[in-house]
């Protein structure tokens, strides 16, 4: 693990004018993601952790202050420019797994690639392939979404922010449609992958998905109020801890 | 590859939705399958009017009398301008007519035994068959022989046949009378129909004009002279050179009115294929407006789309599509719908236009110029309509997109 910066945010502020009054989504706010970090980012609803994602994810600029990912200052980006840095650079996981309806899951990791014109598409496919290796699902390469549950539906999704070997994958709210055994599942595989040097940010309002990252930065009104690193529990421990399914 | 890939997306997105697709393409299908078929059977119907009018000579040139002198007008009765010796010059001097005919005629009745029947006889040459197009079906042509010695033969048309011969009689080699005039049938005329003015042209009886000048109306001039110019597009250049010949023969000073009238099938002709042309123009414009209509049908369902994948363009853009990669994916599918639709409105069209003249036993005519019109036509349809509805899909903001339910 090195301790290259991979993120830099700076004194980052961003208002949003609704009608005649200005929200102060983001009103100052600076920390660093280093290479291989697991930081889980917190806050309640409205402290603006949803506008960082957004910023950090290339999808939006900041009113003011300035954002670096992998050196790369975004505010001077054109909107073309964001998307090839969003294509190489990020890999994004949602809540709600966003996954094409009626294509193979295959396919779906394969799609950032089809934005990439560098990646002929033998390499595509195998790069696809390896990454649906990553999270567990080559034997189910060719179920549509339908066909698959939650959990893996979203490992297909973290498999598709994987294909592109993005220098960060931002998760937001990425357990919060799962029940809790899936939801440890999906952090046993986040901590492997991190543990293989994958730089995660995951958004999360839960304390008890935060606790297996570590680090956690603590959102509240627009303003960092704790950036702090934590000693991760495993969450393959906490999985195992679980009681067992089959009383139903 | 690029382009490959975009295929592939749009593709792949329109299979998802079968039914839409096909239904969205049925406009396109219909309004270009009545287009294809509307020009085709238009063309086909100007041409069956050609032919119907070149059944009697498109090149074929009609010299009649005139009387155009002051005073009373008496007609064109008693006019004997028109001579043997003008058919003669003519002959001999317009190289652009081909075949020519010195025409008297006399109507009068047809008597065979107990049956009679009202007819006009043509006294003509041998060359007037292949000038109006007549076939024999049996028997023969007369000959210079015929002409020369006035003859007493004649060839029927069906018309005439069928009133004055029994169904099964063979009429060749029996005798007819015009008149008091009693003629040996020669040969039968093949069935020829209604002209374009609706005169039965199998009522004729044909014969050496010297035999009707001679024997029948004791007159030496001519009624008319029929001719045919080398081609149909000679027969302009015909009619001045038979214009000239006449006057010079006709001894007319410049500035004289002409003692004769040229006539060709040429104004006919033309008048009934402007009339055809404004009707396959007019079908063709209200053909064209259901295309309009099926190419509405894309746009909304464009539009439908959009909206529909709102969510699927957040994602895409969140994972780096550009507004144009999005842009080009919309009008793909817009145009992949128009063109597969138009593929299959053209097979249509065809097959529609082909039946059709079968039925109607008109020609059947393939212009290739509104087939690939109307492949033009329809990428530009996906194109056009497609374009907003694209345009609206590339300018979503991908965090609205994303959020979008």
């Amino acid at each position: 693990m090195g301790n290259d910066i991979i993120i830099k945010v700076e004194n980052l502020k961003r208002d949003f004018v609704v009608g005649s009054e200005t929200v102060r989504a983001l009103r100052g706010v600076s920390f660093d993601i280093r290479q291989g970090e697991f930081v889980s980012i917190m806050g309640t609803s409205g402290s603006g952790k949803s506008t960082l994602l957004n910023i950090l994810g290339c999808l939006d600029k900041p009113t003011s202050g300035e954002y670096y990912i992998d050196g790369i200052g975004i505010s001077q980006c054109s909107k073309d420019k964001l998307s090839v840095i969003r294509n190489r650079k990020i890999g994004f996981v949602f809540q709600s797994y966003n996954l094409l309806a009626r294509t193979t899951a295959l396919e779906n990791v394969e799609l950032p690639l089809m934005y990439n014109h560098n990646v002929s598409s033998k390499e595509r496919h195998e790069m696809a392939e390896h990454a649906l290796e990553m999270v567990g699902l080559s034997n189910r390469r060719y179920h549509m979404p339908n066909q698959l549950s939650g959990g893996q539906q979203q490992r297909v999704a973290i498999a598709r922010a994987l294909v592109n070997n993005p220098v960060i994958i931002l998760a937001d709210e990425a357990t919060g449609n799962l029940d809790t055994r899936t939801s440890y599942e999906i952090m046993t595989l986040l901590q492997e992958l991190n543990l293989q040097g994958k730089t995660i940010a995951f958004v999360t309002h839960e304390p008890d998905i935060a606790c297996f990252t570590s680090r956690t930065v603590m959102l509240r009104d627009g303003h960092v109020i704790k950036d702090a690193p934590i000693e991760p529990k495993s969450a393959a421990e906490a999985l195992a801890a679980l009681p067992s399914n089959e009383d139903y | 590859m690029r382009l490959y890939n975009l295929l592939k997306i749009a593709y792949t997105a329109l299979m998802r939705n079968k039914m839409r697709a096909m239904l969205t393409m049925l406009g396109i299908i219909i309004g270009i399958a009545s287009v294809i078929s509307m020009v085709s059977l238009g063309q086909s119907s100007q041409l069956s009017i050609r032919e119907s009018i070149s059944s009697t000579g498109t090149n074929m040139i009609m010299v009649m009398r005139a009387f155009r002198r002051p005073g009373v007008n008496i007609g064109n009765d008693n006019v004997q301008t028109l001579k043997m010796a003008d058919c003669v010059a003519i002959r001999k001097g317009a190289k652009n007519v081909d075949l020519i005919s010195p025409t008297v005629s006399s109507s009068g009745q047809l008597i065979r035994g107990s049956k009679n029947w009202p007819s006009t006889i043509e006294g003509v040459s041998t060359e007037f068959l292949t000038i109006r197009k007549y076939e024999l079906e049996s028997g023969t042509n007369f000959t210079e022989e015929h002409i020369n010695t006035y003859a007493k033969v004649c060839l029927i048309g069906q018309t005439v046949v069928d009133n004055l011969f029994e169904p099964d009689e063979n009429p060749v080699g029996q005798d007819i009378r015009f008149g008091k005039i009693p003629m040996k049938v020669i040969g039968v005329l093949k069935e020829k129909g209604q002209n374009q003015m609706g005169q039965d042209q199998d009522d004729i009886v044909i014969a050496p004009y010297t035999t009707v000048q001679k024997r029948i109306l004791a007159i030496d001039y001519l009624h008319m002279i029929t001719a045919s110019a080398v081609s149909e597009e000679a027969t302009d250049a015909a009619v001045a050179e038979i214009e000239s010949i006449l006057r010079a023969q006709h001894r007319l000073l410049p500035g004289e009115d002409d003692d004769f009238d040229v006539r060709t099938q040429a104004e006919m002709l033309e008048m009934m294929s402007s009339v055809s042309g404004f009707m396959t123009i007019l079908l063709a414009a209200i053909a064209s407006i259901s295309l309009i209509v099926g190419g509405i049908g894309i746009m909304n369902i464009m539009y439908v789309t959009v909206t529909e994948r709102t969510k699927e363009i957040g994602l895409r853009m969140s994972i780096g599509a550009k507004g144009r990669d999005i842009m080009l994916q919309f009008l793909c599918e817009s145009t992949i719908l128009s063109l597969i639709g138009g593929v299959i409105g053209i097979i249509l069209g065809l097959v529609i236009s082909y039946v059709a003249s079968y039925l109607l036993s008109w020609p059947y005519v393939v212009s290739q110029a509104s087939v690939a019109l109307s492949f033009v036509v329809c990428a530009a349809t996906g194109i056009f309509f497609g374009w907003y509805p694209a345009k609206k899909a590339a300018s979503l903001d991908p965090i609205n997109a994303l959020r979008y339910e």
